[in-house]
């Protein structure tokens, strides 16, 4: 069935660039495997009637956010990540990282157990019982989000001219006139 | 709408499967005619540009290849596929490569959703009407954004793997250059969707079929003056075409992005830029212009119109380029987010409260 | 159909190679980067969950964290502007001093 080897294909992409990301030490690749993986995630929204939230994904993470991304990555000029130097520096270094990877792999099968039995509960006690048509509507979207949400909306605009400003502040170069 | 079609897709019979193949095969042809009129629109538009131009300087511009250098992209074209390619020592192999790819491959998916033709049977020849366009997609409008805010990992990727300061430059003016003005140009366009309710860009243009007193046609340039003209500045920063042009600038930056490129890798650059004029043009003309909508002719006909407009604007897009000086990059970025956005939020703002007031 | 089971198991895969990632690299901007992996696999499980129970409230609280996946990528990458005009390395190891 298409539909299961598109989910399977798109998945596979997300989480094969997403390991990408975290598995070479160019951050020029790794920001552009995290679009690759941005791009996967957007076809598994559409693939769940969320087409608004897919081209919200493409326009503002792959869009602006990475982009972002990328200008510092150009404007530092930033060097490959060498791990030798600061390796021997630490000797805690080695240790702590074996910690935390077990701590890791523990919290993983953690959270896969907790939503697997999670889920199958939900999906036997609503599955069926509503059809994607109403969640795909902008229109649907957009009442909710300005009358049971507006709070957390006007929150949300007081936290992004409070990020702007910080951003501002903190690289604008020290003994500049403001 | 859909369940007739389900129907006629049921219906059995001969007719009925006839039709049907027709029908892919004339969809399939309408795929093939727009992919065919981007790529030429480019050759077209090197022309027209360079002829514009020598009329501008009160020169003949290319005269020698064909009858009144006709033939002049055909040169250029031939020309740019027999030079050598050439690759800089330090440059990044694969992104290299990548980068002119990805720059015309989100030129052209960006006219995917772009409606430009009324629906038609071609004059009865099919039973039920097909769109002039190669999809429809219920947020058109945000998908043709998303795909053009992808166009800048393309100039960005081109400037960052040639290994040279200038690209490297002219990469980083695109980023910052594209981030500042995809604002004022996605709330120029906020408003026409306010006005018209739709995220469709079918939709979008059938709202302003009709006149006002009988005269003027009700298209939303005149409901939107300033949102028409905060496109139409934000679109020339967004295709890097001249007053605008930082991220090539080649008095400053030799040729930004693209100086190290060479051959059939360089040849897609200016193509992507000129089909991203072309999807703008084309934009334009849907959200502001009244689409396919028109006097004196028929609705078949509708497509006539459609580019004749985008020709217009095309045409007003050249005419700017050969008009206006380069600014300065610090002008760019203060014009941008100084007055252009604000210029825009408010536009916004003021058309929300009318049409809250006006029809609730 | 796809079962609800099949998302969120591609959502905890991508959010445990987030934390990997905020844990193993030493690299301020992929640090920031594997963060923006964990957010979008939470993302994922919102959509997957609000599409199962009917609503739209799954997808608002996307767009929530979208806002604040901004907001915290231009904080983020300022703070990383500022070190690097400090030390000349991305390198968290380099910042342990409590004062320069």
């Amino acid at each position: 069935m298409s539909e299961t080897l598109i989910f399977y294909a798109l998945s596979g992409l997300a989480i094969g660039a997403s390991a990408l990301v975290i598995g070479q030490r160019n951050p020029m690749y790794s920001v552009l495997m995290l679009i690759a993986s941005f791009g996967a995630l957007a076809g598994l929204y559409i693939q769940l009637d969320a087409p608004f939230v897919a081209v919200a994904q493409i326009i503002i993470y792959a869009g602006a956010i990475m982009v972002l991304f990328l200008f510092v990555v150009m404007l530092l000029n930033a060097p490959k990540e060498d791990g030798a130097d600061w390796d021997q520096s630490h000797p805690l270094r080695l240790p702590a990282v074996t910690r935390l990877g077990s701590m890791l792999a523990v919290l993983l099968v953690v959270q896969l157990t907790w939503a697997l039995t999670e889920a199958s509960n939900i999906g036997g006690a609503v599955s069926g019982g509503h059809d994607g048509g109403t969640v795909s509507s902008v229109r649907q979207l957009g009442r909710t989000l300005f009358t049971d949400y507006v709070f957390a909306f006007e929150a949300t605009s007081i936290l992004i001219l409070v990020a702007m400003v910080g951003a501002v502040m903190l690289a604008r170069r020290e003994g500049e006139r403001s | 709408m859909h369940a007739s079609s389900r129907v006629a897709r049921e219906a059995p019979g001969l007719r009925g499967a006839l039709t049907m193949d027709l029908r892919t095969l004339v969809q399939l042809g309408i795929i093939g005619l727009t992919f065919f009129m981007l790529i030429n629109a480019s050759a077209v538009l090197v022309l027209a540009e360079r002829k514009i131009m020598g009329f501008m300087q009160q020169r003949f511009g290319p005269y020698l290849v064909g009858p009144h250098g006709m033939l002049q992209p055909l040169a250029d074209i031939i020309k740019l596929l027999m030079k050598e390619e050439l690759r800089p020592k330090g440059a990044d192999k694969w992104l290299f490569t990548l980068a002119p790819i990805l720059s015309v491959t989100a030129a052209f998916a960006a006219f995917a959703t772009v409606p430009w033709g009324a629906e038609t049977t071609l004059f009865g020849l099919l039973d039920e009407p097909v769109r002039l366009g190669v999809a429809d997609v219920n947020v058109g409008v945000l998908v043709i954004f998303a795909i053009t805010s992808m166009g800048v990992y393309g100039i960005v990727l081109a400037g960052w793997s040639s290994n040279s300061k200038y690209s490297l430059f002219g990469g980083l003016r695109a980023s910052a250059q594209m981030i500042s003005y995809e604002l004022s140009y996605a709330t120029a366009l906020a408003a026409v969707i306010l006005l018209s309710g739709s995220l469709s860009l079918r939709e979008v243009v059938d709202s302003q079929a009709g006149t006002w007193f009988g005269v003027i046609p009700s298209w939303y340039v005149f409901l939107q003056p300033v949102g028409f003209i905060i496109y139409m500045i934000a679109g020339v920063a967004e295709t890097n075409r001249a007053p605008f042009d930082f991220p090539e600038a080649e008095q400053e930056l030799v040729a930004g992005y693209n100086t190290e490129y060479s051959s059939v890798r360089f040849a897609l650059f200016p193509q992507a830029e000129y089909i991203n004029m072309t999807t703008m043009s084309a934009v334009a003309t849907d959200l502001y212009l009244g689409g396919w909508h028109g006097p004196f002719l028929p609705a078949e006909y509708g497509w006539i119109w459609f580019l004749l407009k985008v020709g217009a604007i095309l045409f007003t897009y050249i005419w700017v380029r050969w008009t206006l000086p380069r600014y300065r990059y610090d002008q760019l970025m203060q014009f941008g987010w100084k007055w252009l956005f604000p210029a825009a939020v408010i536009n916004l703002v003021v058309t929300a409260a009318l049409v809250l007031y006006f029809n609730v | 159909m796809i079962p609800l089971s099949h998302y969120l198991f591609v959502s905890a895969v991508l959010f445990a190679i987030g934390t990997t990632g905020v844990f193993l690299r030493r690299n301020l901007i992929t640090i920031l980067l594997s963060i923006e992996i964990m957010l979008n696999a939470v993302n994922l499980s919102f959509v997957a969950f609000g599409r199962q129970m009917g609503t739209v409230d799954g997808q608002i609280i996307v767009f929530f964290v979208m806002t604040v996946a901004a907001a915290e990528a231009a904080v983020g990458l300022a703070i990383v502007i500022g070190l690097f005009r400090h030390r000349e390395s991305l390198n968290p190891d380099a910042f342990v001093s409590l004062k320069w």
